[in-house]
């Protein structure tokens, strides 16, 4: 946004019909890029989906179980963990990357595996950023179904270790909206990946990082059509999950 | 499932439950045998329900024991179930849902299919097999959590309250499965409070008021003419009969106090 103001004072154009030029060049631009299969775009726009979607795949693995654990099982420091784990879900994402950049460079716990600007580094960030959200969502919403389960399955003979299962299968439902909130932090965020990506052309470079890196460039109409890219790829991705969840609810009740 | 020690009989010993500082269940002596039916019945409030489930081990009593025959936890768990007055049916299929508890007791699939088969056939739910149980109407759900407990072949059956809301027809097709469950030499423990069901099902009666086991009698005799005051106001359906219940625990608490 600062950007955009710098931009209307260097510029005789009023604010107002500044912004609209800026808009419409913006659409024009995305459009362009769509139309014509801009191959360094699509290069960009499935990495960006590589990255985020394997990050949330691990996430998932992670946090969904650990989650549940934390719901279910009674041991010390439980709450603990609770609090932890929400405070967590508002981890700055250039902490994430700073954090995840020092233990993978060179001098790093990590760096004998000369991860740091690559896609796998990237992909490490956000499960770090993700984790958490996922898993605090996955504790409520387990903590909410053990409530109205946990006398019926103890008595089908039951205990906790096996009822984890039974509880993330049947919070299916409540649980994607946990996982695709941790899609859209992922796929939204920009400070980890720039960070331990680097952002480099045809490497590390992803939706944010290259809307980013126009903006610093000056050509605002293409960094807001690759926006208008990514909100209509989440808008996409959301609704399609949406979709399914909602037949699936309606045949389950 | 095959359990060479019988789990019963079940004996409670002065069992007492207590919830935000009031006393639910007082002082409970009984032994439950494996032949009878044994229909717990009392007004609302009278802790049946709580009996229930403390018998069963979903809720541990605050003084006193729950003993079964038989010593060893694991097996005396798995070889009883409970129908809960709400059961909770998995977000799966009719069929799935009677799967789950014999994938619990690790029975071999071969044996699951066959034992899921006869509880859907003997429900008569069969046609429902394949829909999700969640969408069933109440009567069906409640057939499919008997068909659920079918399948386990339990040793004891704790049911409370099986057909609190249905209609004649579902409460008749429930009691008859109650029946053909009974006939394959389950124990049955339930509560009710329609004294027509009571009637229907039990052999013998065990009346509960404000936590305290009062009376307990063969259904014929107690249906004839219960001793205790209040089991007879209750059971000729006298709605005052709960001022006669005040003045009985002022007498019982002077006992206790002197």
């Amino acid at each position: 946004m600062a950007m955009v103001e710098i931009q209307d004072t260097k510029t005789v154009k009023g604010p107002d019909t500044g912004n609209m030029n800026d808009f419409g060049e913006a659409i024009r631009a995305a459009l362009n890029l769509l139309i014509t299969f801009d191959s360094d775009l699509m290069e960009i726009v499935g990495l960006s989906l590589h990255v985020s979607l394997a990050a949330i795949f691990i996430a998932s693995i992670i946090g969904l179980p650990l989650g549940a654990a934390i719901a279910l099982f009674r041991f010390p420091g439980r709450r603990f963990f609770s609090v932890l784990l929400n405070a967590l879900m508002g981890l700055p994402p250039v902490v994430v990357g700073l954090i995840v950049y020092l233990s993978l460079s060179r001098s790093g716990p990590f760096g004998v595996f000369g991860l740091l600007y690559s896609p796998t580094a990237m992909i490490i960030a956000q499960v770090v950023l993700v984790t958490p959200i996922i898993a605090a969502l996955t504790r409520q919403v387990i903590e909410d179904l053990w409530m109205e389960y946990k006398d019926q399955l103890l008595s089908l003979g039951a205990n906790p270790v096996s009822a984890l299962p039974t509880l993330l299968w049947d919070g299916r439902f409540s649980l994607v909206t946990a996982i695709l909130a941790g899609f859209g932090r992922a796929s939204a965020e920009v400070g980890a990946v720039m960070i331990v990506g680097g952002n480099i052309d045809h490497m590390t470079r992803v939706m944010t990082t290259a809307i980013a890196l126009e903006v610093s460039k000056g050509d605002l109409a293409l960094a807001l059509g690759l926006g208008i890219i990514l909100l209509c790829l989440s808008l996409g991705v959301n609704g399609a999950v949406y979709a399914v969840k909602e037949a699936a609810i309606r045949r389950h009740a | 499932m095959k359990s060479p020690t019988p789990i019963l009989p079940l004996k409670l010993e002065d069992v007492s439950f207590e919830a935000g500082g009031k006393r639910l269940i007082k002082d409970l002596h009984c032994t439950f045998d494996a032949e009878p039916r044994s229909v717990i019945i009392g007004p609302n409030g009278a802790g049946k329900s709580l009996f229930l489930k403390i018998c069963h081990g979903l809720i541990p009593p605050h003084t006193g024991h729950v003993q079964w025959n038989d010593a060893n936890e694991r097996s005396v768990r798995l070889n009883q179930a409970m129908m809960l007055q709400r059961p909770v049916m998995l977000r799966r299929s009719v069929s799935a849902n009677i799967h789950y508890p014999l994938k619990l007791r690790k029975i071999p699939k071969s044996e699951r299919n066959t034992l899921v088969e006869d509880a859907l056939t003997q429900a008569g739910i069969a046609r429902l097999r394949d829909h999700p149980a969640r969408v069933l109407s109440i009567g069906e759900q409640q057939k499919l959590a008997l068909a659920r407990v079918w399948a386990l072949k339990p040793q004891v059956l704790f049911l409370d309250e099986p057909t609190a809301s249905l209609d004649p027809a579902a409460t008749h097709a429930v009691e008859e499965i109650i029946r053909a469950i009974h006939a394959q030499g389950t124990k049955i423990i339930m509560t009710t409070h329609d004294l027509a069901q009571a009637k229907r099902i039990a052999d013998e009666i065990l009346f509960m008021f404000r936590g305290r086991l009062l009376e307990r009698a063969p259904a014929a005799s107690f249906f004839e003419k219960p001793e205790n005051d209040l089991a007879q106001a209750f059971v000729k359906g006298e709605l005052l009969w709960w001022r006669l219940g005040k003045a009985h625990r002022k007498n019982t608490d002077k006992q206790a106090n002197t």
